[in-house]
C-alpha cells in the first residue's frame, strides 16, 4: 500500500485558518503514507494532472485529497485516479473545508489538528478499501410521467417523440390539468385551450404513448432502469373503447351536481366529461353522486340511451403492472381554500373569489359564456378589487414563499377584464410586483399605463357586505394612507401550495420534499430536474410554482434527462451495496424489515436460512448493516471495519 | 383619515388633459422626489402628488404647497425612466387651483395684477415666453 496525500488550499478557503505546511509535514510522517503535497486549487485542471502525474511516477495505489466536501468534488476526483489507472474506490475523501476550516474559523490552530485527524481517519478507512466494479444491469427503455397536465403532456410527448415508450397517468377523467381551465395566457394573450388542446390530442393519438386517464400510480418497486408500477384504474363505469362521446347519456340523466372543472360555478350531470375538449373524449359516471351505488340500481336512463352499450355499472377498478426505467413527477399545484382566507371574507360572501373561479369566468367554455358575472346575482360587476398575496410571503401561516404566477396573473386578469368591460375599474393590492420573465415587466406596465389599473400597495384588512356592494378595508403605503373601496366583486390570488396527492406520491416513490410539500431536486441550480431518487425527474409546479413557459422548458429538460438515460441499453449502478456473510447469517429476517427498498429477501438453501440482497434494487444505504444483530451484512466501501478503524483514528490520542 | 377611493374624477381627467400627461404612466419608483432641489422644503413629496393623483385624491394636494414651490426646473422631467413629465403635471394642478375663482379661466392681464404665489408667475412667464 502505497498511500498519497494531496492537500487543498482551495485558495484562502482552507489556507487562511488550517496551517497547510505544518499539515502536509505531519501528514507525510503517517504510516503507508510516501507523498504528501499542498496545492493552491487540487479541483482544477493543473491540479488533477498533478494528482495523476504522481500516481503513476511513484506507484501510489491509494489516495487521499483533503479538500471540499466528497459531495462537490468526489465525481472530479474519482475520474482523476481512473484517468491515472486506479480503481475510483481507492480514493477517501478527507472533508477539512465544510467540516473544519469554515467552522472553526476563530480556532486556526484546533482547526489544524482536527484537519490532521480528519486525513488520519481518511487514511484508516481507505486501509480496508477494496477496488470495486459498477454492476451493469439491462435498462427498460420505457418511461413513466406521472400528471397529464401541461407539464407531463410536453414530457410524454418529447420522450415518445424520441422514440420511446411512455405510460401517462393522470388522476382526473381528462388530460389538461389547471391550464384547460384558464382563459388566456399572459403576455401573449394565447387562448390556453387553443394551445393545450392540440398537445391533448397529439397524446392521445400518438403511437409511443399510453394513456391512463381516471388512474393512479398506486406503488412503485426498483431502482433505476428497472422500476416496477402498480397502477390503479378507476372504474368510471363506460368502456373508453365503447363511447363514442355522442353525450346521449347526459341528456338524459337527472342528477345535476357542480362542475370542479368550473370551480364549482357551474353545473354538470353524473355521468359527465369535464370540459367539451376532454381527452379522452369518454365519459365518466360519478357514482357517489348517481342515484345507483354498487348494489342498487334505481336508474338506468344512461344505461338505455347508450347506443354503443358503454355503460356497466358493474365495472371494478383494476391493477395494471407496468416496467419502466424513468419515472418523471408532474403533478402540479393546488390552491389554498377561500375559507382559510376568512379576513378576505372568503367562504364568507359569493362575490369574493379566487383567481381561478375568474379564469374560468373569463373563459368563453365556461359557465358564463365568458361573461364575467359575480356569483351572486349574475350582475357584471362595475369594479373588481383583486388582493393579491393571499396566503403567500406568509411565513406565520406557514408559507413564506411567493407563489410566483400570481402578480402576472392579476395583470392578465385586469387586462381581460377592462376589455370585457372598458369603463369598469380596477383595484389590485399588492406587495411587490414580480414581473421577472422574457415580456413580463413591459406587459404589466402597459396594462397599468393603458387601462389605468390603480395598483395599491399594501394589504387588504377587511371585506365587508354593504347592501349589494363589498366594501374593502386597506392601506396603501406609498401614501401612507388607509383606504376604503366600494366595490362589486373581489378576487383573491390564494399560495399555490404542493397537490394534494403529492405527499403520498413521495412516500410511494421514495423521494424527499421539503416542507411544504414540493419535490426536492438534487442541486437547486446545477441539476434541477433530477430527484434525489436517481431514475426520477421533476416538472412543473409539483417542484414549486411555477407557469406555463417555465413548466413546458423544465418538462422537456426533464425529457432530455430520461432521453439521455436511454440512450444506453444497459445502465451502470454503483457497486456500493449490501453483501451478506452467509456464514454468520442466521437468517433471522431482521434486515427484511428494515430494508426501505425491499431489497433483500431470506432463502433457504441446503438447509440454511440466510438473507439474500438484490443487487439491482440495493441502494447502500446501510439500514440492514445497522440492523443486523450478528453483523452478518456489509455495504461495500462503507464496511464496518472501515467506519470501525475511522472512528478510532478520529478517537485515538 | 381613511381615503375613500371612487371611480376616476373629473379633476383628474382636467390635469391629465392641461398637462398632456397619464398619471397612470408613473410606477411611483420616487426618481423625481430625490432629485428634487425644492424637495426638503416640501410637505409631500413629488411622487406623492402623483401618486394622490392616481389615487383621485385631488382635495389632498389642494392643501400642499409643494405645487407652489416647485420651481419648473424640469430636473423630474430630465430624469423620469418611464417618461413623465411631472412639471407639466404640477403647473395643471396650479392652473386648475387658480382657476377655480372664476369661470375655469384667467386672463393674463388680470394674473400679473392680483396677488399670486411667485411660482405662478414664473411658469406663466416660462408658458407665455416660449
Amino acid at each position: 500500500m502505497r498511500v498519497g496525500v494531496f492537500i487543498c488550499h482551495c485558495g484562502r478557503n482552507i489556507a487562511s485558518v488550517v496551517d497547510v505546511h505544518w499539515l502536509k509535514n505531519e501528514a507525510a510522517k503517517l504510516k503507508n503514507v510516501v507523498f504528501c503535497e499542498d496545492y493552491i486549487y487540487l479541483c482544477s485542471e493543473p491540479g488533477q494532472k498533478f494528482i495523476c502525474e504522481k500516481i503513476k511516477e511513484l506507484n501510489l495505489t491509494h489516495i487521499i485529497v483533503a479538500a471540499c466536501t466528497p459531495s462537490l468534488h468526489g465525481e472530479t476526483f474519482s475520474r482523476t485516479l481512473e484517468s491515472a489507472g486506479l480503481n475510483r474506490y481507492l480514493l477517501e475523501i478527507a472533508n477539512i473545508r465544510e467540516q473544519c476550516s469554515w467552522v472553526h474559523q476563530n480556532t486556526p490552530k484546533i482547526a489544524t489538528k482536527k484537519a490532521l485527524k480528519l486525513i488520519e481517519a481518511a487514511l484508516a478507512k481507505l486501509t480496508y478499501a477494496k477496488p470495486l466494479t459498477p454492476l451493469r444491469v439491462p435498462m427498460i427503455r420505457k418511461a413513466l410521467v406521472i400528471g397529464g397536465g401541461i407539464a407531463g403532456i410536453q414530457a410524454a410527448l418529447d420522450i415518445a417523440n424520441g422514440g420511446f415508450e411512455v405510460y401517462l397517468v393522470e388522476k382526473e377523467p381528462s388530460l389538461g390539468g389547471h391550464m384547460a381551465q384558464l382563459s388566456e395566457t399572459f403576455p401573449t394573450l394565447d387562448c390556453s385551450s387553443c394551445i393545450l388542446t392540440p398537445k391533448m390530442v397529439e397524446v392521445a393519438h400518438h403511437k409511443n404513448i399510453h394513456l391512463f386517464t381516471y388512474a393512479e400510480v398506486k406503488n412503485i418497486e426498483g431502482t433505476v432502469g428497472n422500476f416496477e408500477v402498480t397502477i390503479l384504474k378507476k372504474p368510471r363505469y363506460v368502456w373508453e373503447d365503447k363511447c363514442t362521446g355522442c353525450n346521449d347519456c347526459v341528456d338524459v340523466c337527472p342528477v345535476i351536481v357542480p362542475n370542479e372543472f368550473d370551480q364549482g360555478l357551474g353545473a354538470r350531470k353524473a355521468i359527465y366529461i369535464p370540459f367539451p375538449q376532454a381527452v379522452p373524449l369518454v365519459y365518466t359516471i360519478d357514482l357517489e353522486n348517481c342515484l345507483n351505488s354498487k348494489k342498487l340500481i334505481v336508474c338506468e336512463n344512461c344505461f338505455k340511451a347508450c347506443g354503443p352499450r358503454a355503460i356497466d355499472f358493474l365495472m371494478e377498478e383494476e391493477e395494471v403492472k407496468i416496467k419502466v426505467g424513468a419515472i418523471i413527477v408532474a403533478t402540479g399545484y393546488d390552491l389554498i381554500p377561500l375559507e382559510a382566507l376568512p379576513e378576505y371574507g372568503g367562504g364568507r360572501y359569493q362575490d369574493v373569489i379566487t383567481s381561478l373561479d375568474l379564469e374560468r369566468l373569463l373563459s368563453p367554455s365556461g359557465p358564463t359564456g365568458g361573461v364575467i358575472r359575480r356569483p351572486s346575482d349574475g350582475k357584471i360587476p362595475k369594479s373588481i378589487v383583486f388582493i393579491q398575496c393571499a396566503g403567500s410571503r406568509d411565513p406565520e401561516h406557514g408559507r413564506p414563499y411567493c407563489s410566483k404566477i400570481c402578480c402576472m396573473y392579476t395583470a392578465k386578469h385586469a387586462l381581460l377584464y377592462k376589455h370585457a368591460v372598458p369603463e369598469g375599474k380596477v383595484y389590485i393590492f399588492y406587495i411587490d410586483i414580480r414581473a421577472a420573465g422574457k415580456r413580463y415587466e413591459e406587459f404589466v406596465q402597459r396594462i397599468v399605463e393603458e387601462e389605468r389599473v390603480l395598483y395599491l400597495r399594501g394589504k387588504v384588512s377587511k371585506v365587508f357586505r354593504k347592501n349589494e356592494k363589498l366594501v374593502v378595508l386597506g392601506v396603501d403605503t406609498l401614501t401612507g394612507r388607509t383606504v376604503e373601496i366600494e366595490t362589486d366583486m373581489v378576487v383573491v390570488a390564494p399560495a399555490i401550495i404542493s397537490n394534494n396527492g403529492g405527499k403520498a406520491l413521495a412516500q410511494i416513490l421514495k423521494t424527499p420534499i421539503d416542507e411544504f410539500g414540493f419535490f426536492t431536486e438534487i442541486h437547486p441550480k446545477l441539476r434541477p430536474v433530477e430527484s434525489p431518487a436517481i431514475g426520477i425527474y421533476l416538472a412543473g409546479a409539483a417542484q414549486s410554482p411555477k407557469d406555463i413557459s417555465e413548466s413546458v422548458a423544465q418538462a422537456s429538460a426533464a425529457a432530455s434527462k430520461v432521453l439521455a438515460l436511454f440512450s444506453q441499453k444497459r445502465i451502470a449502478l454503483e457497486p456500493i451495496k449490501a453483501e451478506v456473510d452467509v456464514k454468520l447469517c442466521k437468517g433471522c429476517g431482521i434486515c427484511v424489515k428494515t430494508c426501505p427498498f425491499g431489497a433483500i429477501k431470506i432463502i433457504k438453501k441446503k438447509k440454511k436460512k440466510y438473507a439474500q440482497v438484490s443487487k439491482a434494487v440495493c441502494q447502500g444505504c446501510g439500514s440492514c448493516m445497522g440492523a443486523c444483530k450478528f453483523r452478518a451484512i456489509n455495504v461495500a466501501h462503507f464496511t464496518l471495519k472501515q467506519l470501525f478503524s475511522q472512528v478510532d483514528a478520529l478517537l485515538e490520542g | 383619515m381613511r381615503l375613500v377611493l371612487k371611480s376616476e374624477t373629473d379633476v383628474l381627467k382636467k390635469v391629465e388633459e392641461i398637462s398632456g400627461q397619464n398619471v397612470f404612466s408613473c410606477y411611483q419608483c420616487g426618481m423625481c422626489s430625490a432629485g428634487c432641489p425644492m424637495s426638503e422644503e416640501m410637505d409631500l413629496l413629488p411622487n406623492q402628488v402623483i401618486r394622490l393623483l392616481q389615487m383621485g385624491a385631488f382635495d389632498e394636494i389642494l392643501g400642499s404647497s409643494t405645487v407652489w414651490l416647485c420651481a419648473s426646473c424640469y430636473t423630474c422631467r430630465a430624469r423620469c425612466p418611464r417618461g413623465v413629465d411631472l412639471a407639466r403635471l404640477m403647473e395643471a394642478v396650479r392652473l386648475i387651483v387658480l382657476r377655480k375663482t372664476k369661470d375655469d379661466y384667467i386672463p393674463p392681464a388680470r394674473m400679473v395684477k392680483e396677488k399670486l404665489p411667485q411660482i405662478a408667475l414664473i411658469s406663466a412667464l416660462r408658458k407665455f415666453t416660449r
